[in-house]
């Protein structure tokens, strides 16, 4: 049992760590400046969604090791994702429709 | 690749053909994942839902109201030299939360090398970092409070921001909390040499491993992960 469990457990090189380390502060230090220099509108929004998407890979796929993971964990860790941006699609939908009839009756009046 | 110990002779197969042998097999679907990485996943996956649901009712809060939300680059600034910088605390904590990631990434891949005080030290300076992080959410949280920031108002803008802000960096807060506990007990679990004895848990008979590391590790990036996405859309956005 020792034997296979020894055989089972890789190690991977120290390089790729303190790559991922290092893209990380890199990331990091560039979603800061999209606030420093203070990017407006859609220009901010990208960047902070480009950032934001880059590192959550990086951690995900090297730090947590799912690059090395089998696909039967890996698919049942990223499909539940799909509900969540459905969540999110049918949350902004509701956020304009609240907004619209919050505008309308506060300040049109419902008559 | 080695055979899953549970199943003698199982053939591992690449990708999707992989996947549609592992799920359709006998006994175990994620073959050789350790059981107690396999729950932790799952556990992280259900968390990511708790955070998600904070997150999109901060979304639907935030494009539902007719006033104006407080700018965080405003609310969050720190005076440095006398100049305020914006974020600036924020961003000290990122750059501190990702440090503590990298020492945790290097803890488990010198735990699996079976090299005890490396493993143990990294461990160590992972639970400061978070320590850190913690101390620094402290003072931003008793800044704010002063400033008059509540659950049910605040002098900036929209009255929801305070709801969000306290409930959200409070839950993230709360998990690298917990985590800075576990991490000490790890830490000196690894210095005792338990993982390279097998010595038995306090509430398990599993054997003592250092894929517990890993699955420690585990937890604490997830917690990284979750900053990295609390950072981009309640701070910066």
């Amino acid at each position: 049992m020792d034997e296979i469990k020894k055989e089972q457990t890789t190690t991977h090189k120290i390089g790729i760590y303190l790559w991922i380390w290092g893209l990380l502060f890199v990331l990091s230090f560039f979603s800061y400046m999209v606030d420093w220099y203070q990017f407006q509108g859609l220009l901010r929004w990208s960047l902070i969604l480009f950032f934001m998407f880059l590192k959550a890979g990086l951690i995900m796929a090297f730090f947590m090791h799912l690059y090395w993971e089998r696909y039967a964990l890996v698919n049942v860790l990223l499909w539940p994702m799909t509900a969540i941006a459905c969540f999110v699609g049918l949350m902004v939908a509701e956020g304009k429709y609240t907004l619209f009839s919050r505008l309308f009756y506060f300040f049109v009046g419902g008559g | 690749m080695s055979s899953d110990p549970k199943i003698e002779g199982y053939k591992f197969k690449p990708g999707y053909s992989g996947m549609a042998a592992d799920t359709a097999s006998d006994q175990t679907m994620f073959k050789g994942v350790h059981w107690g990485k396999a729950m932790m996943w799952i556990f992280l996956l259900s968390d990511t839902f708790i955070f998600s649901c904070f997150l999109i009712s901060y979304m639907k809060g935030r494009a539902s109201t007719p006033v104006e939300w407080p700018n965080p680059s405003e609310v969050f600034a720190l005076n440095a030299f006398g100049v305020p910088v914006p974020l600036l605390l924020i961003a000290i904590m990122t750059f501190v939360l990702i440090t503590s990631s990298g020492t945790m990434a290097l803890a488990v891949k010198y735990g699996y090398e079976r090299n005890r005080k490396m493993c143990g030290w990294l461990i160590i300076a992972t639970a400061l970092g978070g320590l850190t992080f913690v101390g620094m959410q402290v003072f931003e949280w008793s800044k704010l409070i002063h400033e008059g920031v509540r659950p049910w108002e605040n002098p900036f803008g929209a009255a929801q921001f305070g709801s969000f802000f306290f409930m959200i960096t409070g839950f993230h807060g709360t998990h690298v909390s917990i985590g800075v506990i576990f991490l000490f007990i790890y830490a000196y679990k690894t210095f005792a040499g338990h993982y390279d004895e097998g010595k038995r848990g306090w509430f398990t008979t599993m054997k003592g491993d250092y894929v517990e590391i890993e699955i420690l590790g585990l937890y604490w990036h997830f917690v990284d992960l979750v900053w990295v996405f609390i950072f981009a859309f309640f701070y910066l956005w």
